[in-house]
């Protein structure tokens, strides 16, 4: 009983990662109507950040985390800028994913450029070694309740975020009707670079949490993690920012479930098979929207 | 001079002309009718005027300004807001919310003073809900402020169209079709309300409507449009009652 609350929790708190990174999915398919897949990647850059300024030179974890985040906004927003922008303007989604996949391999085989394939060993960024409860029985360790507060505190700023500033007001207007939100006199590409500077920062703290709870990191650190985040994305409804916290918490569950007691060969496997029992079910994921024909 | 003059305006779609040499002159504080069979081109004249499509040829010019080719977010900035045939609000937002967006350039905070709470995101804020709240009630619907726009009933979302648009503080309002699927209630109330927001805010407005108890009740001056051309302009009464307007519309 207690092994299973114990893989429970950590169940959590890996979800709690691919939520805060679902959240970026999230976010930018709902407002931009794209999928950022080079997302996943930005957890890396994020990841070679925060290592560089902690391990490399030394500094302070947390100012570490600042830079990274700083350094993934910008690198996010120059993408939008550069790579997609111009191609959303042309009026080809399909080309924006394409690029967007172009994106992902370029900051991948940047990374391996820069920081060669060996991986490097990342310190935690949390120095806490845990709580211990149960008269000792069940330690739960210092990362783990850090990261679901992190995420639970991403959540809740981000839900006040869109819904009481004229910002987050614009993001909503914007997803749900761009046309008109341009005719009120709302600058969408502005809206849209928000979004993804929001995003990417989210990407960073994500590379921070993950790194410090699988303490390796390499050019491909962000891909896996990255994909899984968008399939909880798609198990919360893409688009719902509370549906990304529940499908990002529900597939590190799963996840943790199915490698203790599954087969830990079997785990993936059976996380994308239940996208696809998901979709089957209920195509527009937990929280989606029934999608209703325009008049 | 006129507020809103449109010389020789024109937009091919392949190989037809849906609008041909249209000229227009809208005079401060007009209530002007943009009237015409189905498919005669009026929405796409709204479309041209903002933005959506851009003229193969012609001018507009707003105030004296020359509009032409502007983006429509620049077009809601010089003065030109508008709403649509087919409701378009933010539908999963509240009431007062779809105003505020309205509202969102005239209410300036810094991105950092919102995130970080300080004492001018919350001034600048409670103005603002302020702002939107007065605008709401002018148009009677500050006791459904926080009713998602979606469950309002179909002649109060036509209404909150209008603040929403009202709300960008525009020189001059387009409305489309503003009486559209209401019935002759709701009609003469929207009426009153166009009336009032004319009166009370010394607006600009054209629209375009079918309903020719609403067009010849308020309107000044129209203009018909037939097949993308212009039929015939002038004042309401003379024009409505020349016998072409009239089979145009009804046939020989």
């Amino acid at each position: 009983m207690l092994s299973f609350l114990n893989y429970l929790i950590s169940g959590i708190s890996l979800g709690s990662i691919y939520a805060i990174i679902a959240l970026g999915y999230t976010m930018v398919y709902g407002i931009a109507k794209m999928l950022n897949f080079a997302h996943g990647d930005f957890i890396m850059v994020g990841g070679y950040a925060i290592f560089t300024c902690m391990i490399t030179l030394g500094m302070n974890p947390f100012v570490s985390i600042l830079i990274a985040m700083a350094v993934c906004l910008v690198i996010g927003v120059t993408t939008e800028k550069v790579a997609y922008k111009p191609l959303r303007e042309a009026g080809s989604p399909l080309a924006v994913l394409i690029t967007a996949i172009g994106v992902s391999y370029l900051l991948e085989n940047l990374a391996l450029l820069i920081f060669g394939s060996n991986p490097k060993s990342f310190t935690s960024v949390v120095s806490w070694s845990g709580i211990t409860l149960a008269g000792g029985q069940l330690h739960i360790q210092g990362v783990t309740i850090v990261t679901i507060l992190v995420s639970l505190a991403v959540l809740v700023v981000l839900q006040w975020f869109v819904h009481k500033t004229k910002e987050g007001q614009a993001m909503l207007a914007v997803a749900q009707d761009r046309g008109a939100a341009t005719l009120m006199g709302i600058n969408v590409n502005h809206t849209i670079s928000l979004t993804f500077a929001i995003g990417s920062a989210l990407a960073a703290i994500a590379g921070a949490l993950l790194c410090s709870a699988y303490p390796t990191l390499t050019p491909y650190t962000g891909a896996m993690p990255g994909i899984k985040a968008f399939v909880a994305a798609v198990l919360g409804g893409i688009g719902s920012i509370p549906g990304a916290m529940i499908g990002g918490i529900v597939l590190g569950i799963i996840e943790i479930l199915a490698r203790t007691y599954i087969s830990s060969q079997l785990s993936d496997a059976i996380v994308f098979g239940i996208l696809v029992v998901v979709l089957l079910v209920k195509p527009t994921g937990i929280l989606g929207k029934n999608i209703q024909e325009k008049v | 001079m006129a507020l809103l003059e449109v010389d020789n305006l024109s937009i091919m779609f392949g190989g037809l002309r849906a609008v041909d040499d249209f000229n227009l002159r809208v005079e401060k504080g007009e209530l002007y009718g943009l009237i015409g069979p189905n498919g005669a081109g009026k929405t796409t004249v709204f479309n041209l005027l903002t933005g959506v499509y851009k003229p193969n040829e012609g001018v507009i010019r707003l105030d004296g300004v020359d509009i032409t080719g502007h983006k429509t977010v620049e077009i809601n900035h010089d003065g030109i807001a508008r709403t649509f045939q087919n409701i378009r609000l933010f539908q999963d937002m509240s009431v007062i919310d779809n105003v505020k967006v309205g509202l969102q350039n005239q209410y300036h905070y810094s991105t950092a003073a919102s995130i970080f709470h300080l004492g001018s995101y919350k001034k600048v804020e409670k103005e603002y809900d302020d702002a939107a709240m007065e605008l709401l009630s002018v148009f009677g619907l500050e006791n459904e402020r926080d009713y998602k726009a979606s469950n309002l009933p179909y002649g109060q979302q036509r209404k909150l169209e209008i603040a929403r648009a009202m709300a960008t503080k525009p020189k001059l309002l387009l409305l489309d079709e503003p009486a559209a699927g209401m019935n002759p209630n709701e009609t003469g109330e929207l009426m009153k309300t166009i009336e009032l927001i004319r009166s009370k805010f010394g607006i600009t407005i054209l629209l375009i409507e079918h309903d020719m108890k609403l067009v010849s009740g308020i309107c000044e001056e129209v203009t018909v449009l037939n097949f993308g051309r212009i039929l015939k302009q002038g004042k309401t009464r003379e024009v409505l009652q020349d016998p072409e307007v009239v089979k145009a519309y009804i046939g020989e």
